[in-house]
């Protein structure tokens, strides 16, 4: 019943691969910057809760087009990018999962932020009379504190990096084998006559994804949970 | 020995300590909000004085005019608090060895089975610390910090959150640590029978002053006024 044809089934992977990989390289990031809104008292902080949340509210065709501007071959920072470093984002898929994690950056951040606000910060307090330094009660008290924060921020960025389209589209277009998601592929599929058929088949490999996605992540969620209050 | 000179204006309160102790048990004596817990934190570098300096054995830990300020991770001071902190994600082994961790010392089976023993914590060691009572909370973090190997050992008023019938379960617990221990103690409380236990000397505070210092037989004369 889901036998796909060559093209979507690779759609399938890349969506898969794009929301994998912006989801990880998009989790550090994550975390400082949820760490600085959490705890940083600086001036501008606003400005950064506000830029870092301006994906959510942009029509994502503009967050595409910004990309494409400021990162296009021809735009003065991707050129940089693509002479000096031999990175290039517009239409690979390595710009997909850019548009992707930059569109996802902000629940992610949301999440991990609000867990962080939720430490005791007493315990770091006892941590610090124990002999740890700042950044080893960072990573031995902190981190893992936050921990069912940070699973459920990856399962946000990772579910809306699936679920991208419009800044993804915008940015590095359409391009089957390299840029198409599941997405992508559905909206072409019912553009062209006879596509309903296929195009169902990846709705219900979408649907399929993000329900395994839900679950994995409600189970990892609740193991974390269990850890911390002592099970 | 232990030299507190410290003045720190915390909102409306304002905080003057000065008193120097060489006693191996030292209580802070006071009703609440006297700032008993600010000395403390002070004392463990988790609170910085505006002004005055504190001196552990005769190294600086706080000293505003030579601008000396040991980060609290430096200090090596044990601090019992108030409600426990045990760390929730880490089993009652894996908190006693935390401060030997993030000290880098190699593991010393004698001192654990020795420490273990004296606070009866023995058969706690796999738990996680939401599955303790008030009580054996209590006594892990005193074992806890007195893994570390403290210079000195801070109890904030270990027994506050526990019924009369764990008091008297705990106090037995704590004299054996003052004789056996060998760490000087500083034990803040607002329980007159519980510093005649532990302390030998006795600083009273009250309204952030020290209002006496002496020795035990200063709660006497606390308890007459407070009667009169």
């Amino acid at each position: 019943m889901l036998e796909l044809s060559p093209q979507d089934w690779t759609a399938v992977q890349l969506s898969l691969r794009i929301a994998i990989v912006s989801t990880l390289v998009a989790l550090p990031f994550g975390i400082a910057i949820g760490m600085l809104l959490a705890r940083g008292s600086f001036w501008g902080k606003s400005l950064l809760d506000a830029v870092v949340h301006l994906p959510l509210v942009l029509p994502p065709v503009v967050t595409g087009y910004l990309l494409l501007i400021s990162l296009g071959r021809k735009a003065p920072l991707g050129a940089f990018l693509a002479d000096h470093f031999g990175v290039v984002f517009s239409f690979r898929w390595t710009g997909a999962a850019l548009a992707c994690g930059v569109m996802a950056f902000p629940l992610m951040v949301r999440a991990i932020r609000l867990s962080i606000e939720a430490i005791d910060r007493r315990l770091e307090d006892a941590a610090a009379t124990l002999g740890a330094n700042p950044g080893w009660t960072f990573v031995t008290v902190t981190l893992p504190l936050a921990l069912p924060g940070i699973i459920a921020g990856m399962m946000l960025g990772f579910a809306r990096a699936l679920g991208e389209f419009g800044a993804t589209i915008t940015f590095v277009s359409n391009i089957p084998g390299e840029t198409q998601t599941i997405s992508a592929a559905i909206y072409t599929l019912i553009q062209v006559p006879g596509g309903d058929s296929d195009a169902l088949k990846l709705v219900l490999i979408s649907i399929i994804i993000s329900f395994a996605a839900l679950l994995a992540s409600e189970w990892l969620a609740r193991r974390a949970t269990a850890r911390l209050h002592g099970a | 020995m232990l030299v507190v000179q410290v003045e720190k204006q915390l909102g409306e309160f304002s905080l003057n300590v000065s008193f120097t102790s060489e006693s191996s048990a030292t209580a802070l004596f006071g009703p609440s909000g006297a700032g008993k817990t600010s000395v403390v934190n002070m004392i463990a570098g988790l609170l910085e004085p505006d002004h005055g300096r504190i001196v552990l054995n005769g190294e600086a830990l706080f000293d505003n005019t030579a601008r000396i300020n040991v980060p609290a991770a430096r200090r090596r001071i044990g601090y019992v608090f108030q409600e426990g902190r045990l760390f929730p994600h880490l089993s009652v082994k894996h908190n006693l060895d935390y401060g030997r961790w993030m000290g880098g010392h190699a593991a010393d089976p004698t001192a654990f089975a020795r420490i273990v023993e004296l606070l009866a914590i023995g058969h706690l060691l796999d738990r996680r610390p939401g599955k303790l009572s008030g009580g054996e909370r209590q006594r892990v973090a005193v074992g806890r910090a007195l893994l570390m190997r403290p210079r000195l050992l801070l109890l904030d008023e270990p027994l506050a959150s526990l019924d009369a019938a764990r008091k008297r379960d705990i106090l037995p617990f704590l004299e054996r640590l003052r004789d056996a221990a060998q760490v000087p103690i500083v034990y803040v409380s607002h329980d007159a029978a519980e510093v005649r236990r532990i302390a030998s000397r006795v600083v009273r505070l009250d309204e952030g002053r020290v209002t006496a210092t002496g020795d035990i037989g200063l709660l006497d004369a606390a308890q007459a006024d407070m009667l009169a």
